[in-house]
């Protein structure tokens, strides 16, 4: 059941874990034995797991007392098994996938402003995002909003040309606010769907480079006050406890609307996403699990649980 | 860089302090907080596991000491235990004894490989090498162009030719800085992910071709948990030789360095502290080791400061301090020296005890920019005698530097505040003064550097002026008089 409905998108996650992957599926199961119960050494290997995953450690306490608590209170459905409890209790914590993958304006083009820390993958998604949408039949037009980073406007150009989109952009070193007014005005006369900023990678903590970036918002808004209509946040998988960090920073200059999950088909499982997700509510929206312009997918909640805990098909969470 | 740990390792040593005798029960609690603090700063789990398992054999059994308490004990021990983990400092880069020395860099995407390969580059050639990078990165688009210009701004060659494959250029290169006469030669490679195969093998052959003197993976300071899977691999197919760890100038705990440290076991080489093209700093693991203890890092904190001032002109400086003669001349100097520096908060950060209280402070470091470009507009007459700058000269600094004659103002009473300002620079010495000698710190205020540190925020509170207040007093007596006698 469940592969059939994730197809292609787990197939694609898992072929990067299985490679080093030890499953805590098979280490969970063998510990469980036939199925239903719960001891210490079972909850170790699953505390383990979820640490190794980077969920952090108030969450992933918090998460093996609910299961441990769910358990002593019977709530095991007929018929389910101890995994599915886990499952469930993990699933509690991420949204249903959003029905509309953007927040699409209700007239005018819709503008989705691409943030984060350097070399979280901003550039790479912002060419999937486009493509994602022109395959869709939407007229995309992306702006190269990194003027600092050297070649950073090359590497977009590159990657229109090789999405067939047209490309908003200044020289390096000028100024990004002005590249993403352009952009705007651009996709709002030629009757553009979407515009795709991408703007240059910036630590959370340095407040001038943040400040330069709520001053790209507020340009873009004299153009079209109801802009951006999504600020995604790209989050590399691989990152640690200091993504909550760059989270709340960026959420609390920017009002962050999601988040784009990159680098997840290496063996990083990117758990932080949870955490993010409870402490700040920030959903994922989108994966990144390659370098070609195809590899950006939808976030899928179930996939991603499995991945974490390394069980795959079985009976549904 | 990593206060937050600090500040939580603070927190549980005060706890520790509490405890009896050392049984492996009441130094359970303590090191139960010593192991979360170290997951929350993403050392890896297992690390964490083997690094408290060896603190608790050591504390377990360990004769009590007279006259120190059980938990300060714990505190050596973990310290101690941490020290021994990071290991020797060794960033020294051995340069190849017969022909060029080779380098290669490696990594995951985005961990920063292009942008250090050039701070390498840079830093090799204050050494007085003849650098070269090689861009042998053809994954990603534009990355050889970026390179390009890296090396246009350092000022070192960039070797590419196309239609090759990454390990025919990267040998084609060799030959090539034969001719050149270039003594390094650096490898900038694709970032790939250690679980692609044949990205994996590429570059195993790119390291079979040149046999690289030194290979050094590049890593993000940010990385979680799976740091350690990605080193492995890497470390299995390359042999590498040392690590650069990048992006610490962000606010990350760092926790991968010591679980590099632990699982690799080869030296932490580098670090990167911003995208400044020589913010690239050797390695130092005892002051990481201390740092993440709590202890700050005035090490560093004097290093920076010795780098960016002139000691002749800090003595002129000085002296007209005393004199009361500091004029815009030399506000504008310390400005340039300031900016020198670095960041203004990065620095505070540095300072042990200092770094949490300004964190939320709101820095505008443009403003400096703003006001050298003011004092840059005025005669020399003005900035001597700023006293006499009347509201027409003010107009005309105004329109030279591109400012409102408003903003000419802000920046003539700030001048003013810091002359008042300049009485407390003896309240200064006087602190410094009271610091202990880093080789004296016990443990104890090793954990918990507010104890001994004075409060820094003496400096900022208004000083009380007693002449003044009196004078204030006696004239209220008198008015309240006066109006006594009026009311007669």
């Amino acid at each position: 059941m469940v592969f059939g409905a994730l197809g292609r998108l787990f197939g694609k996650i898992k072929t990067g874990l299985s490679k080093t992957r030890s499953a805590l599926g098979d280490a969970l199961r063998g510990l469980i034995g036939q199925g239903r119960h719960i001891d210490q050494d079972f909850l170790d290997e699953l505390e383990y797991r979820l640490l190794a995953a980077d969920i952090g450690v108030a969450k992933t306490e918090a998460i093996v007392a609910e299961v441990q608590q769910r358990y002593k209170a019977g709530e095991l459905a007929p018929g389910e098994e101890l995994l599915d409890l886990i499952k469930r209790s993990l699933r509690n914590e991420l949204e249903e996938s959003l029905p509309e993958e953007l927040n699409w304006a209700e007239s005018g083009p819709t503008v989705v402003l691409v943030v984060g820390v350097n070399g979280a993958g901003k550039t790479t998604s912002v060419a999937k995002l486009a493509k994602r949408f022109k395959d869709l039949d939407k007229k995309v037009l992306i702006a190269a909003g990194d003027t600092y980073r050297a070649a950073a406007v090359e590497q977009l150009e590159i990657w229109a040309d090789r999405v067939g989109v047209d490309l908003i952009k200044q020289k390096t070193g000028s100024d990004a606010a002005a590249v993403a007014f352009d952009a705007v005005a651009a996709a709002d006369a030629r009757g553009a769907d979407l515009v795709l900023i991408d703007t240059a990678g910036r630590l959370h903590n340095k407040e001038h480079l943040m400040r330069e970036l709520e001053k790209v918002r507020r340009v873009i808004q004299k153009r079209v006050p109801a802009a951006p209509h999504e600020t995604l946040l790209v989050l590399d998988a691989t990152a640690g406890q200091n993504a909550i960090q760059q989270a709340k920073l960026f959420d609390a200059s920017m009002g962050i609307t999601g988040l784009i999950l990159t680098k997840l088909d290496g063996t990083a499982k990117g758990g932080v996403a949870i955490t993010i997700k409870r402490e700040l509510g920030l959903p994922v929206r989108f994966i990144g699990v390659g370098e070609g312009m195809d590899d950006l997918q939808p976030f899928e909640p179930d996939a991603f649980i499995n991945a974490i805990l390394g069980t795959e098909g079985g009976a549904s969470a | 860089m990593f206060e937050s740990i600090s500040e939580r390792f603070s927190s549980i040593f005060d706890k520790l302090r509490y405890g009896g005798a050392l049984t492996e029960d009441n130094i359970r609690e303590g090191l139960r907080e010593v192991r979360r603090a170290l997951l929350e700063a993403d050392v890896n789990v297992d690390v964490v596991k083997e690094f408290l398992d060896k603190c608790t054999a050591k504390a377990v059994g360990e004769d009590i000491v007279k006259g120190v308490e059980p938990g300060q004990q714990v505190v050596q021990i973990v310290h101690d235990q941490l020290i021994e983990l990071m290991g020797e400092s060794d960033t020294e880069i051995p340069f190849a004894k017969n022909g060029p020395t080779v380098i290669l860099m490696a990594g995951l995407q985005g961990s920063g490989k292009t942008t250090t390969t050039a701070k390498l580059a840079m830093m090799l050639l204050g050494m007085g090498k003849r650098p070269m990078m090689v861009a042998a990165d053809l994954q990603r688009p534009a990355a050889i162009e970026q390179l390009k210009i890296l090396g246009e701004h350092v000022g070192v060659p960039v070797f590419h030719e196309s239609g090759m494959t990454p390990p025919e250029l990267c040998a084609k290169a060799l030959k090539h800085a034969e001719g050149d006469n270039r003594d390094v030669i650096l490898l900038d490679t694709a970032g790939r992910l250690h679980v692609d195969d044949q990205l994996m093998d590429e570059i195993a052959d790119v390291s079979k071709r040149t046999k690289p003197t030194q290979t050094y993976l590049v890593v993000d300071s940010m990385t979680g948990q799976d740091a350690v899977n990605s080193a492995k691999a890497f470390n299995e197919r390359l042999e590498i030789d040392g690590v650069i760890f990048t992006k610490l100038d962000g606010d990350t705990r760092g926790g991968a360095i010591v679980s590099l440290r632990h699982i690799v076991g080869k030296p932490i080489k580098f670090i990167g502290v911003g995208e400044k093209i020589e913010a690239v700093q050797p390695f130092q693991p005892d002051r990481y080791a201390r740092r993440i203890l709590g202890m700050g890092d005035i090490l560093s904190f004097v290093e920076k400061a010795q780098g960016a001032i002139d000691e002749k002109e800090a003595a002129k400086l000085e002296e007209k301090f005393l004199k009361n003669k500091f004029d815009l001349e030399d506000f504008s100097k310390q400005l340039q020296t300031i900016m020198k520096m670095g960041s203004l908060k990065d620095l505070l950060g540095l300072i042990p005890g200092v770094g949490a209280k300004f964190k939320q402070l709101d820095i505008d470091e443009s403003v400096f920019k703003k006001y050298q470009a003011i004092i840059s507009s005025m005669t020399g007459y003005e900035r001597a005698r700023p006293d006499l700058i009347d509201m027409s000269r003010r107009r005309r600094i105004a329109n030279g530097s591109g400012n409102s004659t408003h903003e000419v103002q802000t920046l003539l009473k700030q001048f003013q505040t810091m002359k008042k300002m300049m009485g407390k620079f003896g309240d200064i010495q006087e602190m410094a003064g009271k610091l202990p000698e880093q080789d004296e710190l016990t443990p104890e205020q090793l954990a918990n550097p507010q104890a001994f540190m004075p409060n820094p925020n003496r400096l900022f509170s208004a000083r009380v002026d007693k002449k003044a207040e009196r004078k204030a007093k006696q004239d209220k007596k008198k008015k309240r008089k006066m109006a006594k006698k009026n009311k007669r």
